[in-house]
């Protein structure tokens, strides 16, 4: 059974103009594929994953999760859903002043009663479990360790770690090596992937890094302007295709004069 | 350099100078509804009689018995102060979990709030509007009506105003924390509870606390104006010494009010110093 079924899917941005963001996507992920989002910035890529995590309301298509359409179902039926569905975020969303045990046991709040999840407030519920996770990105020794005393990477890969511990049936990960060295970068996409595999999850993965993803992933799906420039197997991936969809990736100059600033941003400076 | 001011020019600078200019155009009548004069304190007349008071609180009251009254007095009035905040807290943390739009599952995805949900919150939001719009004072003189002279009168009216202030500003300091957290666990499928023990609660705990420990203070003081009207503790002492001119006496009840007002000060930097 698929996964993840689209046909002609747009996504709107939900805020500000409310331009699509994705244009008619038509696209087919099997249980337990991996697959990595490659393209350059601004292509759509967040907004592709979080659609697929049932974090934003596709304006037309369709869009079938394990068979079913999300939004079709009631608010309670979509949000149990969203439970099989784990979305790890660029950015890692710990809490600054939280402890790394609670943070990566935060994993387990869908599956949680009220009381448990009060109790392990006080008490950690799992620290072993927690341990585990953090010992395969090589953080063993942070389990009590607070949050904002740990470095980027190792926040990145606590975010990771929470992944570990949730029992989702599809992972949807952005990014989960830019703050990594080389080394390190590789070891953790290993892991993503290989922890996927054990637990037949489906993964799906946005990378900058276009060798990596060349390297780890079987499928490969380009992502421009919010529309698929190519979805293909590893060995039926170009350089020519991966020079395209970065083509005339050029930063643009900066102009005669810099500070010409809309009025709106100007009010927004002034609070 | 004069030209590269000119070519850098700030945005923002424009629009500070504009609201700057409004608030002062708009605060001035305000001053003057307020017939703010500060001069007349300074008039003869107004210097002699303060200076009578003066001299009469110089030398607090001092005699054992008196002090032992305003020792009992002063823990009715924490008592008051305590027991009224706890009551609040009973009304306003369920109410915070129901105002806080940060909280809306069915936001989740589409950024619009459920029209009956919005309706709820914005209920909710009015009701608690009236219980703190309705000044303590008043709600005790309504309490000693109805329960009569002493304690149990000002601690239902910090329960009632208190709670309304305390869940609108508990929201405010919830909604005003970082996103993120809270609308990833949320878009994992967590609770709304959980999402706010695990997302918003850790990096908002210390305002919280800070606030709550504000609050108890401002319950103490509040507890001692209701005293006037015979909602029991220190307040009601104070104004008995008072009618009677007694400025050493009352001179004592406000460095008793001191003290608690430094205490409570202490209590929040130590809680502060722990969640920090």
């Amino acid at each position: 059974m698929a996964t993840y079924r689209l046909r002609g899917l747009t996504v709107r941005h939900l805020a500000g103009s409310r331009a699509p963001a994705l244009h008619a996507l038509d696209l087919t992920i099997r249980a337990g594929e991996q697959v990595a989002l490659i393209g350059p910035s601004g292509a759509g890529k967040t907004t592709l994953l979080s659609t697929l995590a049932c974090a934003h309301r596709p304006a037309e298509g369709t869009l079938e999760i394990f068979g079913k359409d999300p939004w079709q179902l009631s608010g309670a039926e979509r949000h149990h859903l969203r439970s099989r569905l784990f979305l790890a975020p660029q950015a890692p969303p710990l809490p600054p002043r939280q402890r790394v045990v609670t943070a990566v046991l935060a994993a387990r709040l869908p599956h949680w009663s009220l009381w448990q999840a009060l109790a392990s407030l006080v008490r950690p519920q799992d620290p072993a479990a927690a341990h585990a996770a953090l010992t395969r990105f090589s953080l063993g020794d942070k389990l009590y360790a607070r949050v904002d005393r740990l470095s980027g990477g190792e926040r990145q890969r606590c975010g990771l770690a929470r992944l570990l511990l949730s029992n989702a049936e599809a992972l949807l990960v952005d990014e989960p090596i830019s703050a990594l060295d080389p080394a390190l970068a590789r070891h953790t996409l290993a892991t993503l992937r290989q922890e996927a595999q054990q637990r037949g999850a489906t993964l799906v993965c946005s990378l900058h890094q276009v060798d990596l993803a060349r390297e780890q992933f079987g499928r490969l799906i380009g992502l421009r302007d919010g529309r698929i420039v190519f979805d293909a197997a590893r060995d039926d991936v170009s350089d020519a295709m991966i020079a395209e969809l970065y083509a005339n990736e050029q930063v643009d100059m900066p102009p005669e004069t810099p500070h010409d600033t809309p009025g709106q941003i100007a009010v927004g400076a002034c609070f | 350099m004069k030209d590269q001011a000119v070519l850098h020019r700030d945005p923002a600078w424009r629009t500070r100078v504009t609201w700057a200019a409004i608030f002062i155009v708009l605060l001035y009548p305000l001053l003057a509804g307020a017939e703010f004069k500060p001069w007349l304190l300074f008039d003869a007349q107004s210097l002699r009689a303060a200076g009578m008071f003066l001299l009469d609180f110089l030398v607090p009251a001092t005699d054992p018995e008196f002090l032992a009254m305003v020792l009992r007095e002063t823990w009715q009035t924490v008592a008051i102060a305590t027991a009224g905040l706890t009551l609040a807290l009973l009304v306003a943390i369920p109410a915070t979990f129901v105002i806080t739009e940060r909280l809306s599952i069915s936001r989740l995805g589409t950024g619009r709030v459920h029209p009956f949900a919005a309706l709820v919150r914005q209920g909710l939001r009015w009701i608690l509007m009236i219980l703190r719009s309705v000044p303590e004072l008043v709600w005790a003189l309504l309490f000693v009506r109805i329960v009569g002279l002493g304690p149990t009168a000002g601690v239902l009216a910090i329960a009632l105003s208190y709670s309304g202030m305390l869940a609108k500003v508990y929201a405010e300091i919830l909604e005003s924390s970082d996103a993120h957290a809270t609308d990833v666990l949320l878009a994992n499928g967590s609770g709304r509870l959980p999402a706010l023990l695990y997302g918003a609660l850790p990096d908002s705990s210390a305002e919280l606390v800070s606030y709550t420990v504000y609050r108890w203070e401002c319950a103490i003081r509040g507890s001692a104006v209701m005293g006037f009207v015979g909602a029991g503790g220190l307040g009601q002492r104070l104004d008995e010494s008072t009618k009677m001119m007694a400025g050493g006496e009352v001179a004592t009840m406000l460095i008793m009010f001191v003290l608690l007002v430094a205490a409570a000060d202490l209590v929040s930097k130590l809680l502060r110093r722990r969640l920090g």
